[in-house]
């Protein structure tokens, strides 16, 4: 297969940005007329607004070029690592321009929005038997988002029990985002290395605990893609200080219906519902990152609760807890990409998500086990038994070889019209590689994946010049982005203020 | 243009293979020769100019005549000035001394060497951190933190940094004695500091962690390491720049660089102690040893911090000693070492150790 | 029969097996320990099909009264506007839609370049000239913004506004409390609601990190004394913080103007349906300073040029200052933000220009006006509590006896209106009242129709 990724362009550009479309009087939007002038004090009054002046079609077109230069799920194989861009079933999307979920207000009267109410109602509690937990809060609006709830928690449940604890512990192959979200809450991070199979040193761990550890924060399965297996002996070393276990959802795709973070000893448990569940990622959001918890932590969730009351046969929002550590954002959380997930779990069903898992990670393994045979690529870690949802892989050979690194080898897989994998992630692998397929592609597209990266390690080996240029079949070749962190132009205003320089 | 001066100690490494260690004096390098060791150096200071070439159109290339450069550039296909004068066949350290000395007054951006712990010594005694210096390894010792993990990341580093400017990282030089040396025993001595480019790993946008720039992460550190302080105690400050971003964070600019000074209630109590008056300061009070790995093989202690000595650290007692390390610098040695020369106090440390690698953040890390 | 959205069939599945050499599924979940192995399916609802799903989901949905169906004056966080058809199409479209975060700058230039825009619009809007590709609504903006000030100042104190939304301050609260920051309220004239002066100058001390104050504020009035806060802040070294709805600022000043350092705001209004409270936009502009930009929070998109200095593009820049915020005791740890929503809001922008958004602020701010007008004639009822200039959004007392604001606005429910957001709760000292708005949605009749049935509610005439 070729590609080539749609090119709209100018002379020293690509499509024009609307400022330079703009010309006087035109207009990209009917209003009513305003029934009245209103007066505002004259020191508050605006005299110039310089947004551009565009028709509709113009806006049309210039938005619709913009898009055919972005690759999405849709367009084609998209194997990044920790992020399970799988395909987002259209119907979920479709659910969300209705009037009783777009046009609902959440302050309305609770009786009028029974039916919202009911379905994050509903989520909640099919979120929570998918973890193991016993409540879930919906409010976080994305996996960080979530993370600091998850910590904001924590240090609410040790405060009410009395203990000072200050330490998060965090293994070194965690996602960043724990050791910012740790901080964030005010707690110190105390990092503990992986062993050499790529899983937590337990002997590092149990140095590690003591009466000032609150937490430990874990992705299982890890950012290797490897299931911790000591997962019980690791839970009985935080627990025995009195530490709570946080779950990091990121990658719950490996194990639905196979295992249970509750299960395993997991406290906190945060899911992604733009990676698991399926809600589409929007070029960087908006997610949601709920969080669910045990029985003893309930009590500090987030205003409002929803609860349901038998006798009057009605939802409600319960903010009479005492105990809540208040709120994290504004109302009760990204309502529109709660309702796609509630679809999806629907779609999918209990024996829909098994098999979800089962295919995502027999995707992962086939990858592992082909991509092992090529020249170029290796696994530094355990490499006998199997990877769950994602598969790290190192391209040092390559490196070692031919002085290729690993972005070389992801920026000449756009050219293959597919959306490179993870890079330098995570980082205790070196020249890393981050797969993850997930369960949406054909046997067919990972056939052509692991083509593609043989392709690649030869011409590493045979015309280095080519790697070096890549990508050729997008929209624009590779930018000078150390140019651009170095004299940062970040509005339409800055540029034109250097230009007038 | 950009101006790159190219220096090749054509000697370097030839010890390594035929089993002695270093190739510093005159007779050690006639046995070398004796027992039939090759150069090793030309051929890898080709191998990272083919690198930079590859990278990089455009740049001025001086150099020194014959085998310490200019074969080499000839042979990687570059186009070369060549200044200076040498005896082919007969280079000493002083050759490598002037050279860069001649580079310096040349205004060149960055001196390349191939050599080990030796050249980049003699780099350095020649032009200090003023010109930035940058090593491909060739040499049998390398305990400075100059050299590129490979020949080819030399070239390529050196290319990033003349065509887009790398940020300057100070990297210890460490001086080996090489007799100690050849006896099994280690006596490394800190030697100063030279600038190097600093490459920060190329990370996908920051969804992850770790990595940044040195400087920065030292900063971090010392901001961390300030607000544990107490005060009434005394605090040990071994060599070192991480060390010293700590006693610039209390405010104190004319701590030692190489030696060990000490801190109490957030001021200078003395500066460049030896073992003597570090115990006759601390006997019988509270006292922290603060100290930072040093080279590239992780000492904790008995490297360039001789002072501390056994004595001192039993004073103080094992949880009382912070070490410090950027995330940069424990990438490069994952376990530390001690050796202090009293065996029962290394086995103390063995084991894990909490190092302090940024502002709240601590790693555990094996001592082996 | 095979599933629609895991191509691979068990045959398949089973031919992949044997290629890679394993016996069976089963093996590649070995490495779980059978302890935690769960002994029983997930309860959950058997699997549907589409139509099934759709069929259940809007049978739910359908239990909601939406506003469209019924004149509601609520706002207080999130404000109902039409958002015209192309803007939500466009906005929809699966390269968008689909896409991850724009690592991979060459394959992803068009939401790299629409983000460049909606931060080129925030910042026309706002007088400032850098403005993030967004945070996850208003509320979390100003936990942000908190936590910058903090940083850039090296201060641990933060003045809000007393009147401030109960939600905001929460999520302030919990912003704030991991490093540790001290949120001040300060308080507010009893005549005009807005900030006062006397008590902030008590609290502006040396130790302020930042000023804060939303202009319109929550309860509709405008704070018309920037000018002297911006100054008293300045003067104190702490950085000048202002809060938006930013429909108004098609009227209003712009912050930048009159001294903001960074602004925050919603940009729900800005083309995204209100949608129960979620997703939302937050917004988050500064000053070009270095100082502050190094301290900005949030991904940021900047213009380049490709290697060969031939063609602009663009790129997320600056990455290595998250890198350092990330060293800094007040820390952010943003990643995934709202970013498809900001692409909305530069698609809604374009389309309405300068001349509609000024128009449509006018109307909104017409609408609240004669809306007000109408229920201050009716006895028993107060609308606005405070004298001052307000925006789309005002506050309506019920002063009758033993009527309470809830009460009240079940009495208009009754009549198949939604009432405003009663605030007693937030502000005991307000007494019976609730906060109300009005936009381009509120015809004249629907404003009528409101006066009519508070008239009836209060037991009054009209």
């Amino acid at each position: 297969m070729t590609y080539r990724q749609a090119r709209w362009a100018r002379e020293g550009c690509l499509e024009p940005l609307v400022f330079e479309l703009s010309k006087a009087g035109r207009m990209g939007a009917s209003l009513p007329r305003a029934p009245a002038r209103v007066k505002i004090p004259e020191k508050l009054t605006r005299t110039s607004l310089e947004l551009p002046e565009l028709s509709e079609p113009q806006v049309v077109r210039h938005y619709t070029r913009l898009s055919q230069m972005n690759y999405g799920v849709d367009s084609g194989f998209y194997p990044l690592g920790s992020c399970t861009m799988k395909y987002n079933p259209k119907v979920c999307d479709e659910l969300v321009n209705l009037d009783g979920a777009a046009h609902i207000h959440p302050y309305q009267a609770e009786e009028t929005v029974q039916g919202a109410l009911e379905l994050m109602y509903r989520l909640e509690r099919h979120l929570a038997e998918i973890a193991g937990v016993s409540r879930v809060c919906l409010h976080p609006s994305a996996g960080a988002h979530g993370e600091l709830l998850g910590m904001l928690l924590v240090r609410a449940y040790h405060k009410s029990t009395g203990s000072k604890r200050t330490e998060v512990i965090v293994p070194d192959s965690a996602h960043g985002t724990n050791f910012a979200s740790a901080a964030m809450a005010g707690f110190n991070v105390v990092v503990v290395p992986s062993n050499n199979r790529g899983r937590v040193d337990l002997g590092a761990l149990r140095e590690a605990v003591s009466n000032r550890t609150a937490a430990l924060m874990l992705t299982n399965p890890n950012t290797l893609g490897l299931f911790e297996d000591e997962i019980l002996e690791i839970a009985e070393a935080i627990h025995k200080v009195g530490g709570l276990l946080y779950y990091d959802g990121a990658n719950l795709n490996g194990i639905l219906g196979k295992a249970r973070p509750g299960d395993m000893g997991f406290d906190i448990v945060h899911f992604n519902l733009h990676k698991t569940f399926s809600t589409p990622h929007g070029g960087g959001g908006p997610g949601a990152g709920p969080i669910g918890v045990v029985r003893k932590l309930e009590k500090f969730l987030p205003v409002p609760v929803i609860e349901y009351d038998r006798r009057r046969k009605r939802y409600y929002l319960d903010y009479n807890r005492p105990n809540s550590i208040g709120k994290i954002k504004s109302f009760y959380g990204n309502f529109g990409v709660l309702v796609k997930a509630y679809a999806y779990i629907l779609l999918m069903g209990a024996e829909g998500l098994e098999e979800v898992s089962e295919a995502a990670v027999l995707n992962a393994n086939y990858i592992m086990r082909k991509l092992l045979k090529v020249e170029g690529y290796e696994l530094k870690f355990d490499t006998s038994g199997p990877c769950k949802h994602e598969v790290v892989f190192s391209a040092e050979p390559l490196k070692k070889k031919y002085g290729v690194r690993a972005h070389f080898v992801a920026k000449r897989l756009l050219d293959f019209g597919m959306h490179a994998p993870t890079y330098y992630f995570p980082p205790i692998v070196p020249e890393a590689l981050m797969i993850e397929p997930t369960e949406t592609e054909t046997k067919e597209e990972l056939d052509q994946f692991i083509e593609a990266l043989k392709q690649i390690a030869e011409e590493a080996r045979s015309d280095p010049e080519k790697l070096q240029a890549a990508p050729t079949a997008t929209a624009i070749a590779r930018l000078d982005e150390v140019k651009a962190s170095r004299e940062p132009i970040l509005s339409w205003r800055m540029y034109r203020k250097l230009a007038k320089k | 243009m950009k101006k790159l001066g190219l220096i090749v100690n054509p000697i370097a490494g030839m010890g390594g293979r035929v089993g002695l260690k270093g190739t510093d004096s005159p007779e050690i390098l006639a046995k070398a020769r004796e027992l039939g060791a090759e150069p090793v150096a030309p051929a890898r200071a080709v191998e990272a100019l083919r690198v930079l070439k590859h990278h990089m159109a455009k740049f001025e290339l001086l150099t020194y005549p014959a085998e310490m450069g200019a074969d080499e550039a000839e042979a990687a296909g570059l186009e070369v000035r060549v200044i200076g004068k040498i005896t082919s066949g007969k280079t000493t350290a002083e050759d490598t001394k002037r050279a860069a000395k001649e580079m310096l007054l040349e205004k060149v951006d960055l001196i390349l060497f191939a050599g080990g712990d030796g050249t980049a010594a003699d780099t350095i005694k020649a032009v200090d951190a003023l010109v930035p210096i940058l090593g491909i390894p060739t040499g049998v010792k390398m305990h400075s933190a100059v050299f590129a993990n490979t020949p080819q990341a030399a070239g390529e580093i050196a290319a990033r940094f003349l065509r887009e400017g790398l940020p300057l990282q100070q990297a210890e030089v460490m001086d080996i004695d090489e007799e100690a040396y050849r006896e099994n025993r280690l006596v490394a001595k800190l030697l100063g500091y030279a600038n190097v480019p600093y490459e920060p790993v190329m990370m996908q946008a920051t969804k992850e962690g770790s990595s940044g720039f040195e400087l920065a992460d030292q900063k971090a550190i010392a901001r961390g390491v300030v607000e544990l302080m107490e005060k009434r105690r005394i605090y040990v400050l071994g060599p070192g720049t991480t060390t010293r971003a700590v006693a610039e964070e209390l405010g104190i600019y004319d701590s030692t660089l190489l030696g060990v000074d000490l801190v109490k209630d957030y001021k200078l109590l003395a500066r460049d102690v030896n073992e003597r008056q570090i115990l006759k300061a601390i006997r019988g009070k509270p006292t922290t040893i603060v100290v930072s790995p040093i080279g590239k093989q992780g000492f904790i202690l008995g490297r360039g911090n001789q002072q501390l000595s056994p004595e001192v650290v039993r004073c103080v007692g094992k949880e009382n000693v912070w070490v410090l390390a950027t995330p940069h610098k424990l990438s490069l040695t994952p376990t530390l070492k001690v050796d202090t020369g009293d065996s029962e106090l290394d086995r103390e440390f063995r084991g894990y150790i909490r190092v302090i690698t940024g502002y709240r953040q601590t790693r555990m890390v094996k001592v082996v | 029969m095979g599933h629609p959205y895991i191509p691979n069939t068990r045959e398949i599945r089973e031919e992949m097996l044997r290629e890679i050499g394993v016996v069976s599924i089963d093996e590649l979940f070995a490495d779980i320990p059978s302890k935690v192995r769960p002994k029983r399916k997930l309860k959950l609802p058997p699997a549907m099909s589409e139509l099934e799903v759709k069929r259940h989901v809007q049978a739910m949905l359908s239990k909601n009264r939406p506003f469209t169906q019924m004149p509601s004056f609520i706002g207080g966080g999130v404000w109902p506007h039409n958002v015209p058809a192309h803007v939500r199409s466009l906005a929809q479209r699966a390269e968008f839609l689909t896409s991850y975060t724009p690592y991979q700058a060459e394959v992803s230039q068009g939401m790299l370049q629409a983000l460049f825009e909606y931060q080129s619009l925030i910042c026309e809007l706002t007088g400032l000239e850098v403005a993030n590709a967004s945070m996850y609504d208003w509320s979390t903006a100003l936990g942000e913004a908190a936590l910058m000030c903090a940083r850039v100042t090296g201060r641990r104190k933060f003045i809000v506004p007393e009147l401030i939304s109960l939600e905001r301050l929460s999520v302030l609260q919990n912003y704030a409390a991991g490093p540790g920051l001290e949120v001040v309220k300060v308080g507010y004239d009893r005549s005009t609601g807005q900030l006062d002066m006397g008590e902030l100058r008590k609290e502006l001390g040396e130790d302020v990190a930042g000023v804060y104050v939303e202009n319109p504020s929550y309860l509709g009035f405008l704070e018309t004394r920037v000018d002297e806060i911006s100054e008293a802040a300045r003067k104190k070294g702490a950085l000048f913080v202002v809060g938006v709805n930013p429909i108004s600022l098609g009227l209003l000043k712009a912050p930048g103007d009159y001294g903001a350092d960074i602004v925050v705001g919603e940009g729900q209004p800005l083309g995204n349906p209100v949608s129960f409270g979620g997703p939302t936009l937050g917004i988050f502009a500064c000053r070009d300073d270095q100082k502050l930009i190094r301290q900005l929070p949030g991904r940021l998109v900047g213009m380049t040029t490709t290697l060969d200095g031939k063609t602009r593009g663009f790129a997320m820049v600056l990455q290595t200052r998250e890198q350092h915020i990330r060293r800094e005791r007040a820390t952010s740890n943003i990643c995934s933000n709202e970013a498809l929503c900001a692409v909305t809001a530069a698609i809604y922008l374009t389309s309405l220009g300068p001349k509609g958004l000024r128009e449509l602020a006018e109307t909104c701010a017409a609408n609240a006006s004669y809306a007000m007008k109408r229920l201050n004639t009716i006895g028993g009822l107060k609308a606005p509590i405070f004298k001052a200039p307000h925006f789309n959004e005002f506050t309506l007392r019920c002063t009758k006896p033993k009527l309470t604001i809830e009460k009240f606005n079940a009495k208009l429910l009754e009549q198949g209106i939604q009432g405003g957001k009663p605030v007693r709760g937030e502000f005991p000292k307000l007494g019976e009242t609730a906060l109300l708005c009005t936009t381009e949605l509120h015809t004249k009749g629907d404003i009528d129709r409101l006066a009519e049935a508070a008239a009836r509610a209060v037991g009054g005439k009209g």
